[in-house]
């Protein structure tokens, strides 16, 4: 079954239960492409889009890599122009965050006291980055996300222990960021993951000298397997970062209420005049205490990606039962936003349909683009191939590019390419297709 | 209807070609995507607006 196949309405599946008015809670990737996808599967009643955020729809791939680079205006970041968005026919409300809800009533309250009702409320708020424990502690505030109504808050991070050390999620952030990077001589990253990766990467390209320190053995060890990050990490170390792996941060050092470096557990000071702290996010979830809703790992959904009645969760904040692989399961990546958004936008509209993607993301670390399909843990068996041909050979070392399968018993979990895109889509065509979706 | 992309956003994941192969291909070297029908008949409307939604991109752009 294809992707297309679980995402096309079936004639005569919906219009059951069809609601008057839906609202939908965070308006980015996720929440926006359920609005679309409402529309498209002729939804014709009220839509509204409460973001915390005053900007108009933006894209976050971008943030760290054209737009951080300044090969991007940040305009040029946005996800639909302004005719797109008029297209709608549906109310955004910009720039007021939801500080709580009551599932049973499906009733959202915003932090100017306002209370906005719906048939169906979709929760797409996203993730909330972590902070270092010595940064949260730093001014005595809490910033865990939602305590404040600060879930989606972005553009904060000066203000978060010593200046000059920065979260980035949003476009605010990456704003910020990169003022301070094209005036800052050396910046030490902080987490060896995609973001951690990313932002090492392109302020190498703006010629800072680039420190990254992370708890995992490599970059992206816990998302690629040991193999290929082996080779990630290495072509970081040829592109002059300085690696710290293994080890643990133990403070952020400053003077005059600004960042001087990052001190490591092993007592080793890295000097930095920024700092870029790329630990993990978790789910913007703050909002949905005491809403009677079940929160784990994010929102917690059936397979149908519903939380309760009326109500449902999409893209980076939403976990739910993959039947597929018979797991629960929670993905934070681009793609996942807007393809759950068409099987939500569908169950919104009365249609009982189990949500079973192919996990993928990419990433983007100086001319490399590695694209993964599929779960790549790091147990599995990887065996690189070629053009698709399975041979078990190197990948050309010189030119860098291959596809790799991800083997666990026997079994094919992934495929990845490494400056190999459409092989990869190849791939996982080949091996990947049928067997996630097997009992979709 | 006519379909317009942007190679400057483009991505590489190849949800397009997966939805519509008649419409979506990608260059071999650099995966970015390949329009093959920038004027795709009645029958693959529907497939076509459903593979802009889902572009990660956003890149592949839709008018009537
Ligand atoms: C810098 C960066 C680079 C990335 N690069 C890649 C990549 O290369 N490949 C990839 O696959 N993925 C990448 N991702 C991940 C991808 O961007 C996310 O998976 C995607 O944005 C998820 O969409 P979402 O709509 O679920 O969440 P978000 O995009 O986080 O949107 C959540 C929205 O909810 C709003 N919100 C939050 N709380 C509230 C509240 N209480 N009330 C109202 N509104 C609220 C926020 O303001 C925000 O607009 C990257 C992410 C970042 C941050
Ligand atoms: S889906 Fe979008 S990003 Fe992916 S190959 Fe097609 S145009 Fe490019």
């Amino acid at each position: 079954m294809t992707h297309a196949d679980m995402c096309r309405p079936a004639p005569g599946e919906r219009g059951v239960t069809t609601p008057g008015s839906v609202l939908i809670v965070g308006a980015s990737a996720a929440g926006l492409s359920t609005a679309e996808a409402l529309r498209r599967q002729g939804y014709e009643g009220r839509l509204t889009l409460l973001d915390a955020e005053p900007h108009l729809p933006y894209d976050r791939p971008p943030l760290s890599k054209q737009v951080l680079a300044g090969a991007w205006e940040p305009a040029r970041a946005q996800l639909r122009g302004q005719a797109q968005l008029e297209a709608l026919n549906a109310a955004f409300v910009r720039g007021e965050p939801a500080v709580a809800f009551d599932a049973a009533a499906r009733e959202v309250h915003t932090s100017t006291g306002r209370a906005m009702r719906a048939d169906a409320v979709v929760i797409a708020t996203g993730l909330t980055p972590c902070r270092l424990p010595c940064q949260e502690s730093r001014n005595g505030q809490n910033r865990e996300d939602g305590q404040s109504g600060r879930d989606g808050q972005s553009g904060q991070s000066g203000r978060n222990g010593p200046a000059g050390v920065h979260v980035l999620r949003g476009l605010d952030d990456a704003l910020t960021l990169r003022a301070h990077l094209t005036a800052a001589r050396r910046l030490v990253v902080v987490g060896e993951g995609v973001l951690g990766g990313e932002v090492a990467a392109t302020a190498r390209g703006m010629g800072l000298d680039v420190t990254l320190a992370g708890l995992g053995s490599g970059i992206l060890a816990g998302q690629l397997g040991e193999q290929v990050s082996a080779l990630l990490t290495r072509t970081h170390a040829e592109r002059g970062v300085v690696l710290r792996l293994g080890v643990a941060v133990a403070e952020l050092t400053g003077a005059d209420g600004r960042v001087t470096g990052v001190r490591l557990a092993t007592g080793e000071l890295l000097p930095a005049d920024a700092v870029v702290v790329a630990i993990g996010s978790r789910p913007a979830t703050g909002w949905l205490e005491g809403s009677g809703l079940a929160l784990g790992d994010g929102v917690e959904c059936d397979a149908r990606c519903r939380a309760a009645e009326g109500v449902y969760a999409v893209g980076d904040v939403a976990s739910w039962e993959h039947e597929g692989l018979g797991r629960r399961l929670r993905l934070e990546n681009r793609t996942n936003a807007t393809e759950q958004a068409q099987v939500v936008a569908a169950n919104v509209l009365g249609a009982d349909r189990a949500y079973t993607p192919i996990p993928y993301f990419w990433t983007d670390q100086y001319d490399i683009k590695i694209q993964a399909h599929g779960l790549l843990s790091a147990a599995a068996e990887v065996s690189i191939v070629e053009g698709g041909v399975e041979g078990g050979v190197e990948g050309d070392a010189e030119q860098r590019r291959f596809a790799a399968i991800y083997r666990e018993g026997g079994q094919v979990t992934g495929v990845l390419g490494w400056n190999m895109p459409k092989q990869a889509r190849l791939l996982r065509q080949q091996h990947l297709v049928t067997r996630p979706l097997a009992s979709a | 209807m006519k379909v317009t992309i942007d190679e400057d956003k483009c991505c590489g994941a190849g949800s397009c070609v997966l939805l519509a192969p008649e419409v979506f291909d990608q260059r071999e070297d650099d995966g970015i995507v390949i329009l093959l029908d920038a004027e795709p008949g009645e029958d693959r409307h529907a497939v076509v607006r459903e593979a802009a939604a889902v572009c990660p991109g956003a890149a592949i752009a839709v008018s009537e």
